[in-house]
């Protein structure tokens, strides 16, 4: 039943945080950081009984004649993508306190909802309902982006939604084609993972199933050639919905692919695994070289994304355990990092008034605070040893190149240009000529936010074996699953 | 002997203090925190030799904690301690704290007082991790932790885009070297399944036959980084830029300790070069080729900072033409003096300018030998050392060991001599032309101000290092005494055979020709010599040893302008115009078919009526 | 008795219906587009009638009072939009009535 509570907390605070709106903008506020904290201890709760890689499980009917279950499962990896989503929305609900003023409580009302589909779709174990939740994340990130986001946000919000509406619909279709092939071999018609997996089918069958899931989950995962959403929607989005899809959102492309795309269809996804790769490859060095030519904090982060997100997919595709935990610590590490560099976008852009290049620089002497912050965590994208992003990259080039070492020459070749990108950004916004500003430099409240992220970051780089061992049964069980053909085990 | 873990551990500490307390500190007191923390390390890791050197260990490992474990994947974060660690850590703890003493009085009033000493702590911890972790990803993180400080210190002064540049080229070129080192990482792991340095190295022996393939792609992946790191051919370029950074930067991480760490990766890994003959040899010819094209640049240099760069550049070189002859004692024994005499040579410079408003160019200086003595002697000391002036100096038996080793195997090898014996001519010439300008002649700049204890005690202590510190190894015929080498026999069982009597006469003649020809150009006939130098057809061929012999200019051709236009051209991302392509169809259709929809109620009536005749025409007469 | 083929009734409600239509299509007066409408439903509800008499059934007739009675509901609804139309636009002409343009 913690399962349950877990999408229901946010779920209730959410709409109790709408109910706030008006008068009480710190209440909405307060609400959302509550039932954010309250689910902590629920997710703590939902841990006690694990049964194999699975450490909880809920089967409640919702349709049954259409073979719809509300079924829930939390195992390792659901745990860790459920931990960071619960961190960076407490994170983006304390840095939006300033930044948002105006229509508070729908703005916390929406924000929750994408956190709670988010959590759902981390949890959901049928197919149905995992398409109901990717649609319940989608659209009030939407909102978030066209309401309070900057100077393009229709633009952007737009974008945004017809690549995640196209993949979307894609994934149905696919998802519909499946249980359909599944009920014409066994004549059960079901959205039941388990019962879906080692659904046997031809070939071509299975590769066309298998390339409607990958593209729904590449264009998430904004894999290029179908990133060119993100770069748009992260910069026009208000600070906290940057942190949200940077930290979160793009998350959940790499956790279908790890959950459905490969494991629904392992001999079409292993054949596919190479050109998936390269397309990983691909994104690392071209996000970089994209990265290095903007103009604007936001997008320069923004592209730096798509570069690490790169070392994601090729770090999937590699498929054997190295690889799979450096994804797991990649998408940890890239949600700290990149989400602090948004939260630093954010502060500039709330006191200068621009995130462009141009109009930055020289910001140390004024914003010693916010500079040195900005420092830490451009050296954290880069990749420095010692802190998570490395350990991730690492990993991921480790059990790459013991599959396609070619691949993992070239993507090594990624920190280099992450180098470049990342020394220009600090270059260009707070080293230089020094520049005179008369605002104030952090405040407590995002000091403290960032030496949480500094500390988690640090904590991932050093001792990253938590992580590991969380992770480790349920990746594992992936694999596992993956490697029998014929239904797979309950 | 859980007290090593200090050794890293103050200074990390004391550069975590300074960081947190964000410059609110009084500067004595971050004085105090940012040299007592190295010092006290110092002081730790002496008393820790002297327990090494008396007790029965050759080795120790100390595991701190196990990083990570995925499988046969397991690398630890541990701290091994022999000979060859013991001597990198007294060299980093010893000259890091004299060099972080003599800062208290350079950066003094300096706005980013606190933050140069948390930089320069940081740097000191990396190093030290670099140096004594016995995993080599564990290494791998003290020698970015290194890379990122060296970013750091070079760009210190941040106002000026000019060190942001400079910094920005050091931490990228040496990537490039880096990524090679990774690269050379998941080969080692792959093929041998351990990182650990030691059992590592005894795998490789056992399991890959002399210049098997992967033995050598691994040793040629792993020098691609020390290439790198130690600035040599042909990735040397960053280190003159480097120089932007403040002084005690340049004697500390770009002279005496940091860009030596490729030496000392070689040295460490030596057992895999060994597997590795073809890579042996390419390190012996990249040290080669370095020494001499730097000392030929330093030769042109007007920049004071700038000999010194480029000097090193060319030292490091002779360390990797020891180091290629399998002569790893010689190649650690000039790390070492090296580090004593090019630390000297650095903070003697930065004494020189301190005092002259930050002049930089040696032809604006001049008459300085009376007027600052204190710079004069030490700069004048470590200058001898370096141009190895025979019988008196550290650098003399160095250099003569690694000569001597160049020599003894006949063959192809007597080219690398004959590149390290002209090497050492140029050497003498370009370090007293230096010396003359500098300090003789009439002044140019009057110095103001005075020393305090905190740069002579410095200057004073390096220098009785820069002369005496070769005295631990001689030659036979000059005392023999092996100290080093037979400090550093568990690390290295094999030595080179000792130089012939006549070859260390040679080397010490040419060396004293060098200063010779330095006198008669730059003093005794200077006047005429600068007239006809600075005639075109000559300074063609100075300006181009001048600028490093156009590296920069090839890279930037080759390397950097391909990138930016690349990286201009698609900077608006040329697959985004595919997507506002379909876009722009979608309108374009829209325009077409909104054309259509007139708001005529008869016209859409037509339509109806046409559609229905269509529709039942082709009903009726299918 | 003479009874009226079923031919002939049909080409009456053909005639009308085409009749109908060029009235809605010629015509700019929305009164008499409205008239040439009902002229089309007259014309549907004969041939239902028709039909209904060739098979003896009842179920034309039941058509045809339905279309009666939406004829009715049609016209109440379409002359209070032509009287608003002629509020808003001070015309009758069906053309002047083309705000929904694209």
């Amino acid at each position: 039943m913690m399962l349950l509570w877990l999408i229901l907390i946010p779920f209730l605070g959410g709409c109790l945080a709408w109910a706030f709106r008006g008068r009480h903008a710190d209440a909405s506020r307060w609400v959302s950081i509550a039932a954010l904290s309250l689910d902590l201890p629920v997710l703590a709760l939902a841990t006690r009984a694990p049964s194999g890689a699975w450490l909880d499980r809920l089967n409640l009917p919702w349709i049954p004649q259409l073979g719809i279950n509300f079924e829930l499962g939390l195992d390792g990896l659901s745990l860790l993508l459920v931990l960071l989503t619960l961190l960076l929305g407490i994170v983006a609900v304390i840095i939006s306190w300033s930044e948002i003023t105006e229509r508070t409580g729908f703005f916390h009302f929406n924000l929750m909802m994408s956190l709670t589909g988010t959590i759902a779709v981390f949890l959901a174990l049928d197919l149905f309902l995992f398409f109901f939740a990717w649609e319940v994340m989608l659209v009030p990130m939407y909102f978030l982006i066209a309401l309070w986001g900057h100077e393009r946000r229709i633009y952007a919000a737009i974008k945004f939604f017809h690549f995640t509406q196209g993949s979307g619909l894609l994934m149905l279709v696919a998802i519909l084609a499946l249980a359909f092939v599944h009920q014409a071999k066994t004549g059960v018609f079901t959205f039941d993972y388990f019962a879906l997996l080692g659904t046997p089918m031809s070939r071509a069958t299975e590769f066309w199933i298998m390339l409607g899931f990958f593209i729904a989950f590449a264009v998430k995962l904004a894999a290029v050639p179908f990133h060119s959403w993100l770069p748009d929607a992260h910069t026009e989005a208000p600070t906290a919905g940057s942190v949200i899809l940077a930290g979160v959102l793009l998350k959940t492309g790499a956790y279908g692919l790890l959950r459905f795309a490969v494991p629904l269809f392992p001999q079409a996804a292993m054949a596919f695994a190479p050109t998936a790769m390269l397309l990983g490859v691909i994104a690392i060095i071209y996000g970089a070289l994209l990265a290095f030519g903007q103009a604007d904090f936001k997008r320069l982060v923004a592209y730096s994304s798509v570069s690490h997100l790169g070392f994601v997919l090729l770090g999937i595709y590699a498929w054997n355990t190295l690889a799979l935990q450096g994804v797991v610590v990649q998408m940890l590490a890239h949600g700290i990092s990149t989400g602090a560099l948004f939260i630093l976008a954010g502060a500039l852009q709330e006191r200068l008034h621009t995130r462009n290049f141009a109009q930055l620089g020289g910001l140390w002497a004024s914003l010693p605070r916010l500079s040195s912050w900005g420092l830490f965590f451009a050296i954290a994208s880069l990749g420095l040893p010692g802190l998570g992003n490395f350990i991730g990259e690492f990993l991921v080039l480790l059990g790459t190149f013991q599959k396609h070492p070619v691949f993992a020459v070239v993507g090594a070749f990624g920190t280099v240009t992450a180098a470049a990108y990342a020394l220009l950004l600090v270059q260009r916004a707070f080293h230089g000529t020094p520049r005179k500003v008369e605002v104030p430099d952090l405040r407590a409240r995002h000091i403290a936010v960032m030496a949480g992220l500094a500390v988690a970051i640090i904590w991932l780089g050093i001792t990253p074996q938590p992580v590991v061992d969380t992770a480790a049964p349920s990746l594992a069980a992936l694999q596992a699953s993956a490697a029998t053909p014929g239904p797979g085990a309950k | 002997m859980f007290f090593l873990v200090l050794v890293p551990l103050l200074p990390l500490l004391g550069s975590a203090l300074l960081t947190l307390s964000e410059g609110r500190l009084a500067p004595r007191l971050v004085a105090f925190v940012g040299v007592g923390s190295v010092g006290l390390s110092a002081l730790v890791a002496t008393l820790i030799a002297i327990a090494f050197l008396t007790g029965p260990d050759q080795h120790l490992t100390i595991t701190l904690w196990q990083w990570i474990r995925i499988g046969s994947f397991a690398p630890t974060v541990s701290l091994y301690l022999d000979p060859l660690s013991l001597v990198m850590m007294l060299i980093v703890t010893i000259i890091g704290s004299l060099i972080l003493l003599y800062a208290v009085d350079f950066m003094a009033g300096d706005e980013g007082y606190s933050r140069f000493f948390a930089y320069m702590d940081l740097f000191v911890a990396a190093m030290l991790l670099l140096v004594l972790a016995g995993d080599l990803l564990a290494l791998y993180v003290g020698w970015e932790g290194v890379g990122l400080c060296s970013y750091l210190l070079i760009g210190f002064w941040y106002q000026d885009p000019a060190n942001g540049l400079a910094a920005r080229k050091a931490f990228i070129v040496t990537r490039v070297g880096d990524t090679g080192f990774i690269l050379g990482l998941l080969l080692l792991f792959t093929q041998l399944h351990t990182l650990q340095i030691q059992p590592l190295l005894a795998q490789a022996q056992t399991s890959w036959a002399v210049s098997s393939l992967p033995a050598t792609l691994a040793a040629a992946l792993v020098l691609t980084g020390a290439v790198g790191k130690s600035a040599q051919v042909p990735l040397q370029t960053w280190l003159p830029d480097a120089m932007a950074g403040p002084t005690p930067v340049s004697a500390l991480i770009h002279a005496a300790t940091m860009v030596t760490a490729g030496v000392y990766l070689i040295a460490r890994t030596h057992t895999l070069f060994t597997l590795a003959p073809a890579v042996l040899a390419a390190v012996g010819v990249i040290g080669t080729i370095t020494l001499l094209i730097s000392a030929f640049a330093a030769l042109n240099q007007t920049d004071i900072k700038r000999i010194l760069a480029y000097s090193t550049v060319s030292q490091i070189g002779y360390m990797f033409l020891a180091l290629g002859l399998g002569a790893w004692g010689a190649a650690i024994f000039h790390l070492m003096v090296h580090a004593f005499f090019k630390a000297l040579l650095f903070l003697a410079a930065g004494a020189i300018t301190m005092r002259l408003h930050h002049e930089h160019n040696i032809f604006r200086m001049g008459g300085l030998a009376r007027r600052l003595p204190l710079a004069f002697w030490s700069f004048l000391i470590g200058s001898a050392s370096l141009a190895a002036l025979p019988l008196i100096t550290a650098g003399f038996y160095s250099k003569d060991a690694i000569l001597a080793a160049a020599w003894a195997p006949g063959g192809a090898a007597r080219l690398l001599w004959l590149g390290g014996i002209v090497t050492a001519f140029v050497t003498a010439l370009y370090i007293f032309r230096a010396v003359f300008v500098v300090f003789f002649g009439t002044a140019k700049t009057e110095p103001s101000g005075r020393y305090s204890w905190r740069v002579a005690v410095p200057l004073t202590l390096l220098s009785v290092l820069a002369l005496g510190g070769g005295l631990v190894e001689t030659p036979p015929v000059l005392g023999d005494i092996t100290l080093f080498s037979r400090l550093l026999a568990p690390v290295f069982p094999t030595a080179p055979p000792p130089a012939p009597v006549m070859l260390i006469l040679f080397t010490a003649v040419i060396s004293l020709l060098g200063l010779g020809l330095a006198y008669t150009l730059y003093w005794r006939i200077g006047p005429r010599f600068a007239a006809w130098a600075n005639a075109p057809p000559i300074t063609a061929f100075r300006t181009f040893f001048a600028e490093g012999w156009a590296f920069d200019a090839l890279y930037h051709q080759l390397v950097v302008a391909p990138f930016l236009a690349l990286v201009s051209a698609n900077h608006a991302d040329i697959i985004d115009r595919f997507y506002t392509g379909i876009a722009w169809t979608c309108r374009w259709l829209h325009r077409r078919l909104g054309a259509q929809q007139t708001g005529q109620i008869r016209w859409y009536a037509s339509w109806i009526a046409a559609g229905s005749v269509v529709t039942i025409a082709v009903a009726v007469l299918r | 008795m003479m009874t009226v083929p079923l031919q002939h009734a049909l080409y009456l409600a053909i005639v009308l219906f085409a009749l109908g239509v060029t009235g809605v299509l010629v015509r700019r007066n929305l009164l008499f587009i409205l008239m040439s409408i009902e002229i089309m439903l007259n014309a549907a509800g004969l041939a239902f009638i028709t039909a209904a008499a060739r098979w003896g059934q009842a179920d034309g007739q039941v058509m045809f009072l339905f279309v009666l009675s939406l004829a009715a509901a049609e016209v109440s609804v379409g002359l209070a939009l032509i009287i608003r139309i002629r509020h808003r636009l001070t015309t009758l002409d069906a053309d002047a009535a083309n705000l929904m343009h694209g």
